[in-house]
């Protein structure tokens, strides 16, 4: 298992998972989103391919109504 | 139509648009509501914030970009909430990548929790990092003329004074200010925050601004939608107030009718 701190909380996915896995296991594919691991921006290219490993601070947000 | 009656249209960053009022897409009872409200307002560039999605709640939750009709709309994402460059910076990257390249950004770099100024000194520091990095950036500032050049200066397409705090429909507080940095500009100026009902749209808009932005003016009246109505009237003819040129003051009466010719 691997402990990543997913929106400043922790949760614990498999070992070896990728981003496109975390957002299918959050019922999040497809949806309009951007991701960040560590501060950094990662494309929806490359979230098929960037495997989340231990500690890994991910942000994942979306467009809301503002002023 | 003569030359002079005729009014120049709104240009952001190479973009022309139609309408003057820009509106915000918070505090709205629903997704339905904010979608209303835009419609009779007759925005071009709507504002939207961006957020943490929440984890582990419904996911199917309706999302507000689902929810309106985005190819009638400029998206303008902002950084509201920062307080510091480096947040500022990484909203708009966010923005960017969410939004699919997308350029256009409100820059708002927050001072104080109560009133919600804007930190001069940090905006500048940002919106020259997102200038550099190729943003358009639409900047939010106080009413100082120096800082709104100094903006100006650094290649932000447009510069948006406050009338007042955020949210707190004061009206315009200090026109002198906002006229100084209307005529001061070679960019768009926009009210951007304190305008509180459609007069105050229209005193903005009679000084010269190119538009205005509001959220809070619409959203919290009784009626929102019929609100959006009155401020796209108000900005409307206020605009075209500014392009008639109002007549001079006279602190004493002058007869309407003519004087000649009455048979009493």
């Amino acid at each position: 298992m691997t402990t990543i701190i997913l929106n400043g909380e922790s949760k614990k996915i498999s070992s070896d998972t990728t981003i496109e896995q975390l957002l299918l296991g959050l019922g999040l594919e497809n949806k309009r989103l951007a991701v960040e691991v560590n501060q950094d921006i990662i494309p929806r290219s490359h979230f098929v391919s960037h495997t989340l490993t231990e500690l890994d601070q991910v942000e994942i947000v979306q467009a809301i109504g503002g002023g | 139509m003569s030359e002079k009656n005729l009014d120049n249209p709104l240009i952001i960053a190479g973009t022309t648009y139609t309408s003057r009022l820009l509106v915000g897409t918070g505090k709205y009872k629903d997704n339905e509501e904010t979608r209303l409200a835009l419609e009779a307002s007759g925005a071009e560039i709507i504002t939207i914030a961006i957020r943490r999605t929440n984890i582990g709640q419904n996911p199917d939750e309706p999302n507000l970009l689902d929810a309106l009709p985005l190819d009638k709309y400029t998206l303008l994402p902002n950084t509201a909430g920062c307080y510091n460059v480096d947040d500022a910076v990484r909203t708009c990257k966010l923005a960017r990548e969410l939004l699919g390249g997308h350029k256009l950004v409100k820059l708002e770099v927050l001072g104080d929790e109560k009133t919600l100024f804007p930190d001069a000194i940090q905006t500048l520091k940002a919106a020259q990092i997102l200038v550099d990095d190729g943003f358009d950036v639409m900047v939010y500032t106080n009413d100082d003329p120096l800082i709104a050049k100094e903006l100006e200066n650094i290649g932000c397409v447009a510069v948006m004074p406050l009338a007042a705090p955020i949210g707190s429909g004061l009206g315009i507080r200090n026109p002198y200010n906002i006229l100084t940095i209307i005529e001061n500009a070679n960019v768009p100026i926009l009210v951007d925050a304190g305008v509180g009902t459609a007069s105050d749209a229209a005193i903005a808009m009679e000084l010269g601004c190119d538009g205005i932005l509001m959220n809070t003016a619409i959203a919290a009246a009784q009626q929102p939608v019929l609100m959006a109505s009155a401020m796209r009237k108000a900005i409307e003819g206020g605009r075209e107030a500014f392009i008639a040129g109002r007549m001079p003051k006279k602190r004493f009466a002058s007869a309407s009718s003519p004087i000649e010719g009455t048979f009493f």
